[in-house]
């Protein structure tokens, strides 16, 4: 999160009132969305905004291990996110660091809220989160996918977790950054939240911003998290349409 | 686990495997190239429901003493709990460090990297190629899927652009100059329960066998890798069986890897 211009830096990153990537302000990147890419898991699901790819492996609930972490009340969770080496432009080391540790913990604590973890007391839902390739936005994209394979796992939950970054680049106010953006920008807000409700479960900032400025960057996330749980919606009911498909063709095939 | 086995056996008696494949029948196989943008080559290999992405990237390091003009070669699985319900989150275990060393000596050893085409100055720099495995779907066999995507990655891998004045590898501008592999060496790895032998093991199979053996194959017939795991044992005969087996399979999986 570099705040003044480094080497390499683009001059501006917005041209005649556009981005560099021809984006308006408030557009999403290209995201698309699938579940049920792991057949080992109990729920999964692959995400790719822009370049950022994100798997999500989901299994549970569980046998708690390790057995200390065992709640007699309600379900364990814990969400692991992690680079792949060749995700980055230099090789990542694999293996947990303290900025995944530290997104890991706030993942949890962004989809926790959406899980009825009370229905499985005494048991674990694991979330592993694996960065294949990075382009800006890795956590937020990860609550995203990590929510669509939580669903696709058949966990109860109060709602979906969609979200998004926005941020300030340029002096200008945008949705989504990309990687010039997002490291030569001058503030960052990743946002989730559970739409139905428009309740927020995760909400950083790196920068400086005004209230207005953060008062409309939120609302422009909000908005944007709309789009996204469409898109998570659709994912699963494809899923299951083509479940459904596949066995009507068998059936046909069958009597014919 | 014991009836799963006996179910084996009893089909192996009848040449036969329980999704219905012969002994010595692959899964289908299909293999994706460059997948991952950021990596300066990768693939993405599927045989059955065994799904691996492979990732190549290339730094410039330090050579080791004593081979002061080769390039160098590192080769890493992370066995990804996401996968398979056994693995685990933390450092590497034994299995994972096997697959990484079976994958590396069988690119390794078969001379396929020219190592001293890898040298920019000797004593100072070379070119280090990493190539780092992630299984996405554990259904057996990685070893196979490992090795197969390793090459593919290596195969379609393109350098980046070397600063040497500023000695920094510019990762955003890439140069038309490939890695290129002599020629390809393709594992096979094969099982055996109750004194039968069988290709591309699923999970189920690999969970009740006894023994396996894998071999790295050359396009010229010879063989540059084998490593036999489990507790269980072959007859020289076997083996000598599996290597003619190897280079036959080896042949087939080849003409994928174009």
């Amino acid at each position: 999160m570099g705040k003044g211009k480094h080497a390499g830096a683009p001059d501006k990153l917005i041209v005649g009132g556009k981005r560099l990537d021809g984006r308006k302000f408030n557009e999403l990147r290209p995201l698309t969305i699938k579940a049920g890419v792991i057949p080992n898991a109990d729920g999964s699901c692959s995400l790719e905004m822009g370049e950022t790819h994100i798997i999500v492996g989901v299994y549970g609930p569980r046998e708690v291990f390790p057995r200390h972490m065992t709640l007699q009340d309600r379900a364990a969770l814990e969400c692991i996110y992690g680079m792949a080496a060749f995700s980055t432009s230099d090789r990542a080391r694999p293996g947990p660091n303290r900025r995944s540790t530290e997104i890991s913990k706030v993942i949890t604590d962004a989809l926790a809220p959406a899980i009825m973890l009370e229905k499985y007391p005494r048991t674990k839902i694991d979330v592993y989160i694996e960065v294949m390739n990075a382009n800006a936005g890795t956590r937020t994209a990860a609550i995203t996918a990590a929510a669509v394979a939580l669903a696709d796992a058949g966990i109860e939950m109060r709602d979906l977790v969609a979200s998004v970054a926005s941020g300030k680049v340029d002096d200008e106010l945008v949705l989504d950054m990309f990687e010039p953006e997002d490291n030569f920008g001058s503030a960052d807000i990743p946002l989730a939240m559970m739409p139905r409700k428009k309740e927020i479960t995760l909400l950083q900032l790196d920068g400086e911003l005004t209230k207005e400025e953060i008062k409309q960057l939120m609302e422009m996330s909000m908005k944007a998290c709309e789009e996204i749980y469409e898109i998570q919606k659709a994912a699963l009911k494809e899923k299951y349409r083509a479940g459904s498909e596949s066995v009507e063709e068998e059936t046909e095939d069958g009597t014919a | 686990m014991e009836q799963h086995k006996a179910h084996i056996i009893a089909l192996l008696e009848k040449g036969k495997r329980h999704d219905g494949r012969d002994a010595m029948e692959y899964r289908p196989m299909s293999i994706e190239l460059n997948p991952v943008h950021r990596a300066n080559g990768s693939a993405r290999v599927k045989i059955g429901n065994t799904e691996v992405i492979v990732g190549v990237k290339l730094d410039v390091d330090v050579p080791f003493p004593d081979t002061p003009e080769e390039g160098i070669l590192m080769v890493n699985a992370e066995l990804m709990p996401m996968a398979n319900p056994d693995f685990e989150p933390g450092p590497p275990r034994p299995e994972s460090i096997e697959i990484s060393r079976v994958v590396d000596r069988g690119i390794r050893e078969s001379g396929c990297i020219d190592f001293g085409k890898l040298c920019i100055k000797p004593k100072e720099k070379v070119w280090m190629v990493f190539v780092d495995i992630y299984p996405i779907n554990d259904d057996g066999n990685l070893l196979d899927a490992s090795a197969i995507a390793a090459v593919a990655a290596l195969k379609n891998t393109v350098f980046p652009k070397y600063d040497e004045k500023e000695d920094m590898v510019l990762y955003k501008e890439h140069t038309k100059k490939k890695l290129e592999l002599e020629f390809t060496p393709v594992l096979t790895t094969f099982g055996k329960v109750g004194g039968y032998l069988f290709a591309d093991f699923d999970l189920l199979e690999q969970h009740s066998m006894d023994a396996r053996l894998s071999l790295s194959s050359l396009p010229d017939g010879k063989i540059a890798a084998m490593q036999k795991g489990g507790t269980g044992t072959f007859t020289e005969e076997e083996v000598l069986n599996l290597v003619d087996l190897a280079i036959e399979k080896g042949k087939e999986v080849r003409k994928l890897l174009k």
